[in-house]
């Protein structure tokens, strides 16, 4: 059997995202009124981030594949910015 | 019989071909980022209008469920790149065997979620068949249920497709470890990947809301 072992960034990783879990699925009962939902998103990007970073291996990549990945969450930041404006900017 | 070129006229190298190969796998990931965002603009500009029917709405959504979906789809996730990892002629076994558990898993996750569409068959939360929920909220509470299951089952159909392209991977794999197939590996994977942070989002915003009050 050649030996094998999960590399140590990928098993943090992997531990880290189910603490969060845990985290977010806690803080999601205790009653902070607005701030829940920021909570529970900053969480949830803390999380997709550590995906990205790790097991998408972006941590290793450079500039281009930066752009070519960040073009969607470019276009994804001009959809939610514009669509949102009037809901977040209302009194 | 001449061994077929590694790669193709319009690449210099097989490096190239595999470059080429990651970068058309992140752009075909920004087309699904925009397909997944405009149900999540939606949500947001109806969650909005209606606060009180979705916080209620959520709270009858099965958070046992769907934290032990999100536990399972980033433990899947955790596999498939300990796969990419052990990617090599030498251990092409303990690859196909780590794909395999992911496939399992992506499996299970559409189990338990089929499991939960029935709860809520029997809850009468679809809308459309005999949608019940308290008067005062059924008009936000209906968009809600909209929105959880056009934007699940869309996502379920992702993993379908996944599990299919892992059990091809892991095939190909066993069978011929190649540096092409690596690179197919390394791009399975990316999908993989991003259908687990699609889901990480509907997790925060379909199961979390409202569980506080």
């Amino acid at each position: 059997m050649t030996a094998w072992r999960p590399p140590l960034p990928l098993v943090a990783a992997w531990l880290a995202l189910i603490a969060l879990l845990g985290l977010t699925v806690m803080l999601a009962y205790v009653p902070l009124h607005m701030f829940n939902a920021v909570v529970a998103l900053a969480i949830g990007c803390l999380k997709a981030a550590i995906v990205a970073a790790v097991f998408m291996e972006l941590r290793h990549r450079g500039r281009r594949t930066f752009i070519f990945a960040g073009a969607g969450l470019f276009w994804l930041g001009i959809l939610l910015w514009l669509g949102l404006m009037d809901f977040l900017t209302r009194t | 019989m001449p061994e077929a070129k590694a790669f193709a006229s319009q690449f210099v190298s097989s490096q190239h071909r595999d470059e080429t190969a990651e970068l058309g796998m992140w752009v075909f990931i920004a087309t699904e980022v925009l397909l997944f965002g405009g149900l999540i603009l939606g949500y947001f500009v109806y969650r909005h209008a209606y606060p009180a029917a979705f916080a209620a709405a959520s709270r009858h959504t099965d958070i046992v469920i769907g934290a032990a979906n999100t536990a399972i789809l980033l433990t899947s996730s955790f596999l498939v790149a300990c796969a990419v990892d052990a990617f090599s002629a030498e251990t092409r076994k303990i690859c196909v065997a780590l794909l395999s558990g992911a496939i399992v898993l992506g499996l299970t996750f559409v189990v338990l979620k089929s499991i939960e569409y029935s709860d809520e068959y029997r809850e009468h939360l679809i809308p459309g068949i005999d949608f019940n929920f308290d008067a005062a909220l059924t008009n936000g509470a209906q968009l809600f249920f909209v929105f959880y299951f056009v934007a699940t089952a869309l996502h379920a159909l992702h993993m379908l497709v996944g599990v299919a392209l892992l059990a091809v991977l892991a095939t190909l794999t066993y069978r011929l470890p190649s540096s092409r197939h690596r690179a197919a590996l390394h791009s399975g994977a990316l999908y993989w990947h991003f259908v687990d942070v699609v889901w990480i989002f509907l997790f925060a915003l379909i199961y979390l809301p409202g569980r506080s009050s």
